[in-house]
């Protein structure tokens, strides 16, 4: 009786009908982000994001690149709307063509943190015991140091660059995602479905692949959109080290570094990319708070 | 115009919070728009930092010293401590580098120059009380040979683990007040090393006490007196008024670390330092600009360059190559970048120094030219290499950042794609001296007023050597090798210039490097601050110096 | 409890075990030589091959973390390879600016976020809530090294009201007795001394707290608000009390459980930011120190602060875990 049952339940999650409900699912979160004035200007700041880095040729109004060593610290005007930085170069464009690297920057590093931490945690959860153990404990281990520090510690062995600081930021974010989906295939993994299709003779793979880790799909999509925020800024500040960005990229750690011994004759330089970050994380940030009480009020802390 | 940057920003953010504010989830929300830049009428007290006290000379710098044992260190933050404690045996005159009695008050040489005597003075006493004497010039020779972090020693003298003296044969005390060297072969900068600072004289009584911990103990005989060295922070001296020179005319000097360019300056404008080094560029005119300040410059001993790696496989082994990129770079639009602190260069040594040969005809700005001799040495397709730099300023090149980007720039005009790679310093020394990159920023400070300091430590063949930081275009020709060599033993000084120009003609003509600036590092000083006379390698002693 | 509290310190051994292992193998990764960062561009290779064998460079790795290890046990965190002082020394003496910079921090930023969360959540939907709110979203979005330049700009560059770095001015005399400037301020009953340490550590204690004290009056908002719904606060209201009495009471005793978390792991937090921010004021602090250290390579100092903060780090999450059950009963400890 209880098999059958359980096994009506299985069938209940043929891959089909979970992904007609799930989208219903979807839209519906969607519909109450949209809903929410604060998560609505949240991914107003994300499109014009992505607008800005795929038309920033056509946005910008100079090369982001060209110097011209003779117009350097010249104060915004309607030549150079942001003003120009210590080589001459036009402060609005680069900021322009930036948000590229900017999306790059949030895209990857937390593509990394996201893909080791699901691993991780998936593993860790789903085969408990001594994995479970070792995984957990390396996490502890890398949560005990202050993330900055770590990241810094890791792009002096790895070298300057950005892609160096985005491995670096990437890793130093693993342990977030892996706690948080270890948890969820914790909770999920009990469940009868599971142990139905376990009865039923599914491999641990395919279970874990094909039914638990769609389940953490919400937490792992609202983890991902508040780290983004935490990652350029992050970046930024390796950048702002000089450990990241090289130049002659446009990126705005970077560039807000470069303007730092300029700050007391040219403020502009420092301080146009700085709201730039600000302003993109801010972003990210509105979008997440959204998703986080659409997808998953629990996740409210 | 920044005023109008300042208010642009904070109404585009008061403007943002509104929004924000404004639509945040709630349709009950009143927003009853109330003031939010109240302004809130600080008490202003900004207490008024006086000049610290009747006369206390306080020197803002970027960096902390490293040992107060001259003979150990190599960094320019504790020469200039330790210059204001110890003497050598002869030092520099105030403005050039032309050597003046200090302990020692006469020399003699004997004729084949292998013998050298120095009368010294006989109304000396260390810090700690102990008198100075013959011996005690003995004792810091042979302490200086014991190890390899006396780095000076072995640099100088070329001292190695099989010879530890290295061209100094034998110190002895002939008399009370006399000293006698043996070199075991002639050198003529002998003298003019002497004077430099690393071979400060110490209180052997000090060494003896303090052991381990005597590079914290400082104890010389020198116009100011150790007091106290808080790590990070700061070192005070107090003024020796038993000097047997120009006693100090400040009681006190405080040497204070403050890293960051910007905010060293601003303590100067606010008064709370009295003099600073390091400046950024862009806040000379500022300085310039201010009533209360004043820019010292001081000349130039040094040579800024970007090297080009002859040994590596690839184009820069090719002179056409090399001759091209210096066409390529225009200098002058480069140079303002220094905002003026720097002369472009176009030999390896200062004009400051005997021997410059000013008949050497520089480059010269042409992308023309450069685009023919690249097409013809088979790069008008283009190339691209790498340019290593230094993440941190040195005084001979102050923003490397900014000028490797501005090369970079420049040669993209005649088809070469240049990768910056940025270290930290002493990983740029390491990865350069391997001879890792393409092309490299490096530059060089002179330690005796010798063209031998420059040209043969910077481009002879002996010091072509991976591991070792000399000469890292491994730039090697013969026949440069041979001048050098025979201006090294020569003792007539006529001949030593003109064997000095014609290897800068070679050197010229090779193109091993793209010479960059002969820099003039500014010091923005108080306008109280009377007498003070930067000296071209790099420190002063500041006994002289009057506070107003 | 105590039982608790020793089973927790002994799990932490591995932990610590751990972070040293990375410390050491992550250092010692790092390209580059410690020999040529100390004697510079003169230095002959003879002269670098010497320190080399004095500092036991050449040493097989395992080696020299035996030796390391070793010596941390004794409880001698080594030399520093550049300065040649006791790491322990050199800690000692920057330690406290960093302590009394993270402590103002979170003083601020657990003082206003508290009271700027509270309000906002018996005064919701007010003009306070919606500003205050917006303003912790900026402020959880900020990048600290972008504030801190700004406010030099402002207040020191153009307004000239603060002093843009360090910790006090040279000619202010005072005596050192925790070397918490504050404190021995008040201690020594100095006031010039007190103003002049308070002028110093604002902007910087600012820019540090602006994340947690973002972070903080959220939270305590959103438990307050939750906890506000809750049957037993309409009680106690019903009842008479007066209406501040019963909200500071009740629900800001209950409301203090995630706030008290967040504070911990803002700790963390904290002693990261005052890595940016200790560059920018150029505060004579660790997290200055210990990024100088991580790029010149000097090996003693990296791995024996990256330790210490991760040991402070760690059982600063324990403190917090002991005072979550302190406070909150219904919690078992085994």
């Amino acid at each position: 009786m209880k098999t059958l049952a359980a096994e009506a339940k299985a069938d209940q999650m043929d891959p089909a009908l979970k992904s007609k409900k799930n989208s219903s699912l979807w839209l519906d979160s969607l519909s109450r982000v949209i809903k929410s004035k604060t998560s609505l200007i949240g991914l107003v700041i994300i499109t014009l994001l992505i607008v800005v880095a795929i038309f920033a040729p056509q946005i910008a109004t100079h090369s982001p690149t060209d110097q011209s060593i003779i117009d350097r610290y010249q104060s915004p005007s309607s030549e150079h709307l942001l003003g120009t930085d210590e080589l001459g170069r036009d402060i609005f464009s680069r900021i322009v063509y930036g948000s590229r690297i900017t999306i790059q920057i949030g895209v990857i590093t937390v593509g990394i943190s996201m893909i080791v931490g699901v691993f991780l945690g998936a593993v860790a959860g789903f085969f408990g015991r001594w994995v479970d153990q070792i995984i957990m404990r390396l996490i502890d281990i890398m949560m005990a140091f202050p993330s900055i520090l770590l990241a810094i510690a890791l792009v002096a062995v790895l070298g300057k660059s950005l892609t160096n600081a985005m491995i670096a930021v990437g890793i130093v974010g693993v342990p977030h995602f892996a706690r948080i989906v270890r948890s969820t295939v914790l909770s999920v993994k009990e469940t009868e479905y599971i142990e139905a299709s376990r009865v039923i003779g599914a491999k641990n793979g395919r279970i874990l692949f094909s039914h638990v880790l769609p389940n953490c799909l919400a937490p792992i999509i609202v983890q991902a959109t508040l780290t983004i925020g935490t990652a350029i800024l992050d970046a930024a500040g390796l950048s702002f080290l000089g450990l990241g960005a090289q130049p002659p990229l446009p990126e705005w750690g970077a560039m807000l570094s470069d303007g730092r011994s300029a700050l007391q004759t040219a403020p502009w330089v420092v301080m146009f990319p700085g709201f730039a970050i600000l302003l993109v994380v801010l972003g990210f940030n509105l979008l997440g708070d959204g998703l986080r009480d659409a997808l998953d009020p629990r996740l409210k802390q | 115009m920044k005023k109008k940057a300042l208010w642009m920003l904070l109404t585009v953010f008061t403007l943002m919070v509104l929004v924000v504010a404004g639509c945040s989830n709630n349709d009950e929300a009143n927003s009853e728009g109330e003031d939010s830049n109240s302004q809130d009428t600080t008490d202003s007290e900004s207490a008024e930092e006086g000049s610290g006290g009747s006369s206390t000379f306080v020197f803002g710098r970027g960096a902390d010293s490293e040992q107060l044992d001259p003979s150990k260190v190599t960094d320019g933050e504790s020469i200039y401590v330790t210059n204001q404690i110890y003497d050598t045996l002869v030092r520099y005159e105030q403005e050039g580098t032309e050597v003046v009695p200090a302990l020692a008050t006469e020399w003699e040489t004997s004729d084949d120059g292998l013998e050298w005597t120095f009368q010294l003075r006989d109304d000396v006493t260390f810090h700690d009380g102990t008198d100075f004497t013959a011996e005690d010039v003995v004792f810091n020779f042979e302490r200086w040979t014991e190890g390899a972090e006396y780095v000076y020693y072995g640099y100088m003298f070329g001292a190695s683990e099989e010879n530890p003296g290295g061209i100094i044969e034998k110190v002895e005390a002939t008399g009370d007040y006399e000293v006698t060297f043996t070199l075991s072969e002639p050198n003529a900068p002998f003298l003019n090393t002497l004077a430099m600072p690393p071979f400060g004289i110490a209180s052997p009584d000090a060494i003896e006490e303090h052991g381990e911990d005597y590079f914290k103990n400082p104890v010389g005989t020198g116009p100011f007196i150790f007091e106290e060295w808080k790590q990070d922070d700061s070192i005070t001296l107090s003024k020796n008024e038993d000097y047997f020179g120009e006693t100090a005319k400040v009681d006190t000097v405080i040497f204070r670390v403050i890293p960051d360019n910007g905010a060293r300056f601003m303590e100067l404008q606010s008064g709370s330092i009295d003099a600073m080094n390091g400046m950024n560029p862009q806040d000379i005119q500022q300085a310039e600009d201010d009533e209360a300040l004043q820019i010292i410059r001081r000349p130039s001993m040094n040579v800024s360059y970007m090297a080009m790696n002859t040994d590596k496989e690839g184009p820069l082994k090719d002179k056409k190559v090399r001759q091209a990129i210096n066409l390529a770079i225009d200098k002058e639009k480069l140079l303002s970048l220094f905002e003026g602190i720097g002369k472009p260069a176009k030999n390896p040594m200062p004009p400051s120094l005997w021997g410059y040969n000013d008949n050497v005809e520089d480059y010269g700005y042409d992308v023309e030219e450069a685009k023919s001799l690249l097409a013809e040495a088979g790069y008008g397709d283009g190339m691209s290499i790498t340019l290593y730099t230094m993440s941190n300023p040195r005084p001979y090149l102050p923003q490397p950042k900014f000028a490797a980007q501005a090369i970079q720039e420049m040669l993209k005009e005649v088809n070469i794609e240049v990768e910056i790679v940025e270290n930290e310093w002493d990983s740029h020394l390491s990865a350069t001296e391997n001879g890792d990159h393409d092309m490299a920023f490096l530059g060089w400070t002179g330690d005796n007023g010798d063209p031998d300091n420059f040209l043969y430590v910077l481009l002879d063949k002996d010091n072509a050597k991976k591991g070792s930081a000399g000469n890292i275009a491994f730039y090697k020709n013969d026949e440069l090798h041979d001048i050098l060599k025979q201006a090294q033993t020569e003792l007539d000084q006529e001949k030593r210039v003109g064997l000095y120009e014609e290897a800068q003609e070679i050197i010229h003509e090779d193109a091993p490097w793209f010479p960059i600036a002969h820099t003039t590092p500014p010091l923005a000083v108080k306008k109280e601050v009377q007498n003070y006379i930067p000296h071209p390698t790099g420190s002063e002693p500041f006994n002289y110096l009057e506070l107003n | 409890m105590l039982n608790y509290i020793i089973r927790r310190l002994v799990s932490l051994i591995p932990v610590i075990i751990g972070v040293s292992i990375i410390a050491f193998s992550l250092m010692h990764l790092v390209p580059g030589d410690p020999a040529r960062s100390i004697l510079g561009e003169k230095a002959t290779e003879t002269q670098l091959e010497m320190l080399r064998e004095e500092l036991n460079l050449n040493d097989p790795y395992i080696v020299q973390y035996g030796n390391f290890m070793g010596k941390i046990a004794t409880g001698d965190l080594g030399d520093s390879i550049k300065s040649k002082e006791s790491v322990a020394s050199e800690i000692g003496s920057r330690l406290p600016a960093t302590i009394e910079l993270t402590l103002f921090a979170m003083t601020i930023a657990v003082v206003i976020g508290v009271l700027a969360g509270v309000i906002a959540a018996v005064k919701q939907y007010s003009w306070f809530d919606n500003l205050s709110m917006s303003g912790a979203l900026f402020g959880v979005s900020m990048p600290i090294f972008w504030l801190g330049l700004m406010m030099i700009w402002l207040f020191s560059v153009e307004l000239n009201w603060l002093p843009p770095s360090g910790r006090l001015s040279n000619d202010i005399e005072l005596t050192k007795i925790t070397n918490l400037y504050l404190v021995d301020s008040i201690l020594t009953l100095n006031g010039t001394a007190f103003v002049d340490a308070f002028r110093h550590l604002l902007m910087p204690g600012l820019a540090l707290a602006t994340i947690p004290m973002a972070i903080i009056a959220r939270m305590t908002r959103s438990s307050m608000l939750e906890v506000m719904k809750q049957d037993y606060i309409r009680t106690a209201n019903a009842k008479g009390l007066a209406g501040r009495l019963v909200i500071f009471q009740h629900a800001l005793k209950n409301a203090s459980l995630p706030v008290l978390t967040v504070i911990g792991l803002q700790f963390g937090f904290l002693l990261g930011g005052a890595v940016l921010t200790e560059t920018i004021f150029s505060w004579p602090g660790v997290g200055r120190y210990v990024v100088d250290a991580i790029l010149s390579r000097d090996y003693p100092v990296v791995q024996s602060t990256i330790l210490i903060i991760a040991i402070i780090f760690v059982l600063v999450n324990l403190i917090t875990d002991i005072l979550y059950t302190l406070f909150d009963p219904r919690i078992k400890l085994d």
